[in-house]
């Protein structure tokens, strides 16, 4: 049968020589190749101490965005919840009270915002929803912890420090 | 022999337990970090500085686990298994010469704890031993796992024995002696008559053969079926936890050791190192500097261990069955005549 | 004296308890503990080429080919052959003659001369070396001529006939 591509290579199996069946020089090359890699610089990156740098398009820990005043950006629409297919995001809406209008931007805002890292499965679909630009994923690697409870990250983890700080 | 001399043989006896117990510990903690550095990678490194402290917790945590006796196990033979491994272990370094004598004021410290003159023959004998430990525990843990390891490993080290005492053999043609102190005297210096004195350059075909059949029978890669995980499950070890599979993989870097110090001293020179006696250095101090030289060949032995560790990858069974009794022995015998036609027609 | 007394205690004790063990692979436990002990007589006999021997040989390697084939075959009660009972009054029979033969032997039994070596130092390697190669050169070699030939025999029986297999 006539190939397709001229890439098929025929394979020569001759029997071994003498030298390559005595073992020993296939070792001793073995043993230098290794040896060689006993001289060469680690490649480790000692994590917690160093990190490698993130790409741009990294996704992390979520972080809930304020605008150039300050204030909180999210309005607590839920298309954020609505669009996580791992439906990792819950929030419960208030309106705004008058004196609070230096906190949120939005008439409606998020009183409660939770995500949990363990269902969260970092798709980034949720900054895509917004509409308001309120959340990103440009944080950290979500840290390690010892119970679930500690995994449901409330807004003192995600909001953004004010501007003033 | 006075209460001095007895005084003097229980410290070194002490030593050089401490000493090999320190070494085979260190061993661990070496083995990971080169294994680390041929990989590219750092190895341990958070248990102190450099991970230097890395021993101790291995040997905390081995101390700590739970300790489980299956309960189909023969109990008894279940614990003897591991401390017949590091008990067999342990023996070999009693004939091992480990310098010349050191001179004290008026006593003479020999820095051998028996110089008996069947030397080679009591290590071969507590190598030949130390399969009991794999073979009992093994056995002693009922299950077929463990049972095949301890299988393998009998018939693995009976196979190699033969061809390493058949390398002995040439070995002792060449030397005349069986005493592991006079083996070492002999290769006094490097280089006399017109020759290097020592035994690796007049028996380089037996050292060749010696230390292929040491490696197996440390049960070292790439001959280290019986403990073979991608077959095995854990080979002998399978049911063993806590310190007494501690013991096994002690007995292991200790057998390397001792292995290490045999082929130091028969075929590397033992104490000897090159002009140690036209440094004009008093004799303690030459001595020492001999003990120094002996430690230096037996940690290379021990990196070449590890290096081929981290180079080879494991023989297949039939393969290992085929090179013991169709290359090694073979080639051995053969080394014997050339070795018996050299002393007849050369020498 | 009192050591060599001990250790033949010692010697006697074990051998009992080969025989009496019911498991086959404690018996050759037991086996090996008396080879050792016969080790140990060797030793206080000053025969030290002889002992190591016994060491390396006995202990190191038919025992653990011994052992090798009791692990092997895996003996236990329930693969034990029924003994008809031909077997049992073959083994009477052959019991009771050795009985008679061990009392025939008691009542002639006086107290042997001990033999005296000539030299004590006949069981250090050099003098068995030049004992064995000069004056039993002969049986030296015949023996090992006899091993020879059982190990061909050994090698026949194990290779298959091509014209049956």
């Amino acid at each position: 049968m006539e190939s397709l591509t001229n890439k098929r290579k025929v394979i020569e199996s001759k029997p071994l020589n003498f030298w390559e069946r005595a073992y020993l020089p296939a070792i001793i090359q073995g043993l230098s190749i290794t040896m060689k890699h006993f001289w060469k610089k680690p490649v480790t990156i000692s994590y917690p101490e160093q990190k490698r740098e993130f790409s741009e398009n990294f996704r992390g820990m979520h972080s809930l965005k304020r605008d150039e005043n300050g204030k909180e950006r999210c309005t607590a629409c839920g298309l954020c919840a609505l669009s996580c297919p791992a439906e990792a995001i819950t929030m419960i809406a208030a309106e705004r009270q008058k004196g609070e209008e230096h906190l949120y931007r939005e008439e409606k805002y998020a009183a409660v915002y939770e995500i949990n890292m363990l269902r969260c499965i970092f798709c980034g679909l949720c900054e895509e929803a917004c509409p308001k630009e309120a959340i990103y994923l440009d944080g950290d690697i979500v840290p390690p912890d010892y119970l679930r409870k500690d995994f449901i990250y409330g807004k003192d983890k995600l909001v953004e420090a004010p501007l003033n700080q | 022999m006075g209460l001095a001399d007895i005084i003097i043989k229980l410290i070194l006896v002490v030593i050089i337990f401490a000493i090999s117990l320190v070494i085979a510990m260190y061993s661990t903690y070496a083995e990971r970090k080169i294994a680390a550095f041929f990989q590219q990678r750092i190895g341990p490194n958070r248990a102190g500085p450099w991970g230097i402290l890395q021993p101790l917790a291995d040997g905390g945590k081995m101390f700590l686990k739970e300790e489980i006796i299956p309960a189909n196990a023969s109990k008894f033979l279940f614990i003897a298994g591991p401390s017949l491994a590091i008990l067999t272990a342990c023996i070999g370094t009693a004939v091992i010469p480990w310098g010349q004598s050191l001179t004290i004021g008026k006593y003479v410290i020999p820095l051998q704890v028996a110089d008996i003159n069947v030397g080679i023959l009591y290590i071969f004998g507590v190598v030949s031993l130390g399969v009991y430990g794999v073979m009992i525990g093994g056995w002693a843990s009922n299950n077929k796992y463990s049972l095949l390891g301890a299988i393998r490993a009998a018939s693995q080290n009976i196979s190699y024995e033969i061809s390493m005492g058949l390398s002995i053999i040439a070995l002792l043609m060449v030397t005349g002696t069986l005493s592991l102190k006079e083996i070492a005297e002999q290769q006094h210096g490097f280089w006399s008559h017109g020759w290097f004195t020592w035994n690796v350059f007049r028996q380089p075909l037996g050292f060749l053969l010696f230390i292929v059949c040491a490696f197996a029978e440390t049960n070292r890669t790439p001959f280290d079926l019986p403990e073979c995980e991608t077959e095995l499950v854990g080979g002998y070890h399978t049911e063993y936890s806590s310190m007494k599979l501690g013991f096994y993989l002690f007995a292991e870097y200790i057998n390397m050791f001792v292995s290490g110090a045999v082929m130091a001293t028969l075929y590397f020179g033992g104490y000897n190192f090159p002009f140690m006696h036209h440094l004009g250095l008093s004799d303690n101090l030459v001595a020492i500097l001999g003990v120094i030289a002996l430690f230096a060949k037996i940690f290379a032995f021990i990196f070449f261990f590890m290096w081929v560790r981290w180079t080879i990858p494991r023989f297949r069974y039939d393969q290992l069955m085929d090179l013991g009794w169709k290359v090694l022995i073979p080639l051995a015998i053969a080394n014997i005549i050339i070795t018996g036609l050299w002393i007849t027609f050369v020498k | 004296m009192s050591t060599f007394y001990f250790i033949a205690f010692l010697s006697i004790f074990f051998s009992i308890l080969v025989i009496t063990a019911k498991n086959p692979v404690h018996s050759i436990l037991y086996l090996i503990l008396t080879f050792f002990t016969f080790t140990i007589h060797y030793i206080l006999m000053n025969a030290q080429f002889l002992a190591i021997v016994n060491f390396i040989v006995y202990m190191g390697a038919i025992l653990v080919l011994f052992l090798y084939t009791l692990m092997l075959i895996n003996l236990n009660k329930e693969s034990e052959p029924r003994k008809s009972n031909l077997v049992n009054i073959a083994g009477f029979i052959g019991g009771t003659c050795f009985l008679i033969t061990i009392v025939a032997a008691l009542k002639a039994f006086k107290v042997s001369q001990p033999v005296i070596l000539h030299d004590p130092n006949l069981g250090l390697v050099k003098n068995l070396g030049k004992i064995l190669f000069n004056e039993y050169l002969l049986p030296f070699e015949v023996s090992s001529i006899l091993l020879l030939s059982a190990m061909v025999g050994a090698v026949l029986l194990a290779t298959k006939d091509p014209k049956t297999a």
